[in-house]
């Protein structure tokens, strides 16, 4: 295989993740699973909420290509989750899985953090 | 003077006599009837196997002829050594029982009648040593542990060394018997050693073995005090068995007065240098790590900050300043530093480490402050005298460094910062106070809005728990005791939302990293908590919990008042975290890092548990809304005075 042909076929998987990253039908309670089977919850909680140890994802998760760029390659402490481990069905669900997660509530709206104020 | 000296004749006649004593049991005394009572029907109805022997009982108890002549007055070498305790105040000694140290045990608890020291039962010595770190920073005073000075002393080694690494003061003391002839054959001779000490040298400051009583008295004063001299530290003293029991003339000896070190202030001419330049600079910054032990300290680094509007930064080895002042920035710490012209650290172990930022894969490390920011430290490191263990940290390079005392320092600091203060400077400075009030309100918000995310999520997160929790406590007097290796483990909910402005508040982590710190070191604390009023609260991670949770049961049956909350991630969250950092890199196994890490399978009832050690307890709790209400009563439990535990099943972090 020459070189352009490396490189077609290189540009067309990284379009199929994107397409399968965004796809319609992923399955939000695979994605769930995979999320706390595969390391993801340990450090961004089972809701996706974050950490002192890692960013939160939710809610409203970065679009599902986002996401996918991100595990592939986070540029962060997280090491990256290669196709061989989480392929791109895998991520896509877990992006499916994020986006569903509901809005929190406001903090005015929680007994326990209403009028929580330092006392200067 | 020494009046008698117990020899391997004394020894094997003892061993004889006791035959006869038990084979007279019917018709002995009621004291000795009872000593010889589990060789009755009693043992055989256990299923047990053979009754020990007469010969094994004498071994074991080694009951003298001599020691049953003695009268209450009659005065032992053991009780000279409990007057030693008494004229330093040892509050508490925390052990439990060893045959090495039975002798100062007994007079303890009947010389002494068990007060000043008293002797708190514990379940293993490292809990003893966690004990007396945890009691230290609670109440400022010095405590005693007792153990073997071999298997003892190798179960309280990992408390020493955070102890150690927490520059925490703790009067180590040691059995041993010196004298092998006096050794009976088996364990007495597997717990003697010719150094005992050599297990711990390089993590305790000072250490001795005393040969006479006199010796004895020298080396305890003399030991607490550099115990007690900055940097402040563990000493072990040996004690002979032997020697321990001896019969004493109490009027030959005498216990050296303890004359208190002054604690070591910074010189006037650095300090004079200090203060120009921070009166000058227009960027500084202060961090602060094991530098406040008492309220005087933690007002006088708010008097310090406040006089030149500087923001500090806690690294959180203590409570070193108000969360809730304006000028405390520790979460905005990195971008302070990255723009300050000038950086002091207080007592600050691993400096290097704010300046620098390591470089991985074979990268330099690179600086974390501009070329040109004067650094400037003040504190005892400079002090420090001991280089197998690497607690000293990477060498920092700095401008001034002050080897002193950082909280004595202080006072004198600020007095030349008052003179360096002109008042046209004073009115340049105030205007630092509002970026500085929006920046720490911003954060606060911050803090609260994220706190709502995963609010009722199970299992519960972090943020419920502690907001529940500090629902709970918020009115007491309350001091967050533990929470064990460090407080990311709860994401650092605490100090970013509840109100810490007291030095006692906070007490720090497990400075060495040991794992077994939290729950005994809280129980330490709590105690010492308890004499002054306070409400103790210790945020119990559970593989830590698991090392040493006898530590429940002494705070049940000395009545130590302690609310102990579960974050029970039925993990060791860190590890995980690391080996699933591993696998990824690796790229193999992301499912398996479970493995060795996770603590479930079964799922540990630590509520069940607690109860089987007489502790009031609630859960395990997977729903949150099932929180706030478990949380209340526990807090009814402690503030009638006694310990409880709500297990909280938790998110991770």
């Amino acid at each position: 295989m020459n070189r352009i042909a490396i490189l077609s076929t290189a540009i067309l998987l990284t379009i199929a993740g994107q397409v399968s990253a965004a796809d319609k039908g992923a399955s939000v309670t695979r994605g769930r699973t995979l999320f706390m089977t595969s390391g993801c919850y340990h450090c961004h909680g089972t809701q996706g909420q974050g950490s002192g140890s890692a960013t939160r994802l939710t809610p409203k998760p970065m679009p599902a290509e986002g996401i996918a760029q991100f595990i592939r390659s986070s540029g962060t402490r997280m090491p990256a989750y290669s196709a061989d481990v989480l392929n791109d069905r895998d991520v896509a669900d877990i992006a499916a899985y994020l986006a569903s997660v509901l809005a929190a509530k406001s903090p005015d709206a929680i007994p326990a953090l209403k009028d929580l104020k330092p006392t200067l | 003077m020494k009046r008698t000296k117990s020899s391997a004749t004394v020894n094997r006649r003892n061993f004889l006599s006791n035959v006869v004593v038990a084979g007279a049991a019917a018709t002995v005394p009621v004291a000795v009837a009872e000593a010889a009572e589990p060789a009755t029907g009693a043992a055989a109805e256990r299923g047990s196997p053979m009754p020990p022997s007469a010969a094994q009982r004498a071994a074991e108890f080694d009951r003298k002829p001599e020691e049953r002549a003695h009268t209450a007055q009659t005065y032992f070498a053991s009780d000279f050594m409990v007057d030693v305790m008494k004229s330093l105040d040892i509050p508490f000694v925390f052990s439990n029982p060893g045959s090495s140290f039975r002798a100062i045990h007994e007079s303890i608890v009947n010389y002494g009648r068990n007060k000043m020291p008293e002797f708190i039962t514990c379940m293993h010595e490292e809990s003893s040593a966690a004990m007396a770190n945890g009691y230290y920073k609670a109440s400022g005073k010095t405590a005693a542990i007792m153990c073997h000075g071999t298997v003892g002393l190798q179960h309280a080694a990992m408390g020493l060394y955070n102890a150690w690494c927490d520059r925490v003061p703790i009067m180590t003391m040691l059995g041993n018997t010196l004298d092998l002839t006096q050794r009976e054959s088996g364990n007495a001779w597997r717990h003697s050693a010719q150094d005992p000490v050599g297990l711990v040298r390089d993590f305790v400051k000072w250490d001795d073995q005393p040969t006479t009583l006199q010796g004895f008295a020298e080396s305890m004063v003399h030991g607490y005090k550099i115990a007690n001299t900055p940097p402040m530290e563990p000493v072990a003293i040996s004690m002979d068995t032997e020697l321990q029991e001896t019969e004493f003339d109490r009027a030959a000896l005498r216990i050296p007065k303890y004359s208190p070190t002054i604690l070591p202030q910074g010189e006037a001419g650095a300090l004079r240098e200090t203060a120009r330049l921070l009166v000058a600079a227009e960027r500084p910054v202060i961090i602060a790590d094991r530098l406040v032990r008492t309220a005087a300290g933690h007002a006088a680094l708010l008097q310090l900050a406040e006089l030149v509007n500087a923001p500090v930064i806690d690294q959180g080895s203590r409570q070193n300043f108000p969360t809730t002042h304006y000028l405390c920035q520790t979460t905005q710490g990195r971008r302070l530093i990255a723009q300050a012209d000038l950086v002091i650290g207080f007592e600050v172990t691993d400096f290097w480490g704010v300046v620098n930022l390591l470089g991985r894969n074979g990268k330099p490390a690179t600086p974390t402050v501009k070329p040109g920011t004067k650094l400037i430290t003040i504190g005892v490191n400079d002090l420090y005298m001991k280089s197998n263990y690497q607690d000293f940290q990477r060498y920092p390079a700095v401008d001034l460094s002050i080897a002193a005392d950082g909280e004595a320092t202080l006072p004198a600091l600020i007095e030349a910062v008052r003179s360096a203060l002109s008042n046209e400077r004073k009115a340049a400075l105030a205007a630092r106070i509002e970026p500085f009030r929006k920046a720490h309100a911003q954060a606060y918000e911050e803090s609260r809005q994220a706190a709502v995310f995963g609010w009722d999520a199970s299992p519960v997160s972090t943020s419920r728990m502690c907001m529940d929790l500090w629902q709970a406590i918020k009115n007491e007097d309350w001091a967050l005791v533990s929470v064990g290796a460090s407080e990311t483990f709860v994401s650092s909910w605490p100090h970013r939302l509840w109100n810490f402005d007291k030095h006692y508040q906070y007490l720090g982590y497990g400075a060495g990293g040991g794992v077994g710190y939290g729950l005994p070191a809280a129980v330490g604390a709590a105690l010492a908590n308890k004499a002054l009023g306070r409400f103790s609260v210790n945020i119990q991670c559970d593989g830590d919990f698991m090392y040493a949770n006898g530590a429940l049961w002494t705070a049940a049956h000395h009545r130590i008042p302690l609310l102990t909350v579960m974050h029970n991630n039925r993990g060791y969250g860190a590890e995980t975290m690391l080996v699933q950092g591993i696998a990824n890199k690796r790229n193999r196994g992301i499912d398996t890092p479970k493995i060795g890490t996770e603590i479930n399978d079964p799922a540990i009832d630590y509520a069940k548990l607690a109860q089987g050690m007489g502790v009031w307890s609630a859960g395990p709790i997977t729903d949150p809304a099932q929180l706030a209400s478990a949380l209340k009563r526990a807090v009814e439990v402690v503030k009638r005075g006694e310990p409880a535990l709500v297990d909280v099943v938790t998110q991770t972090r």
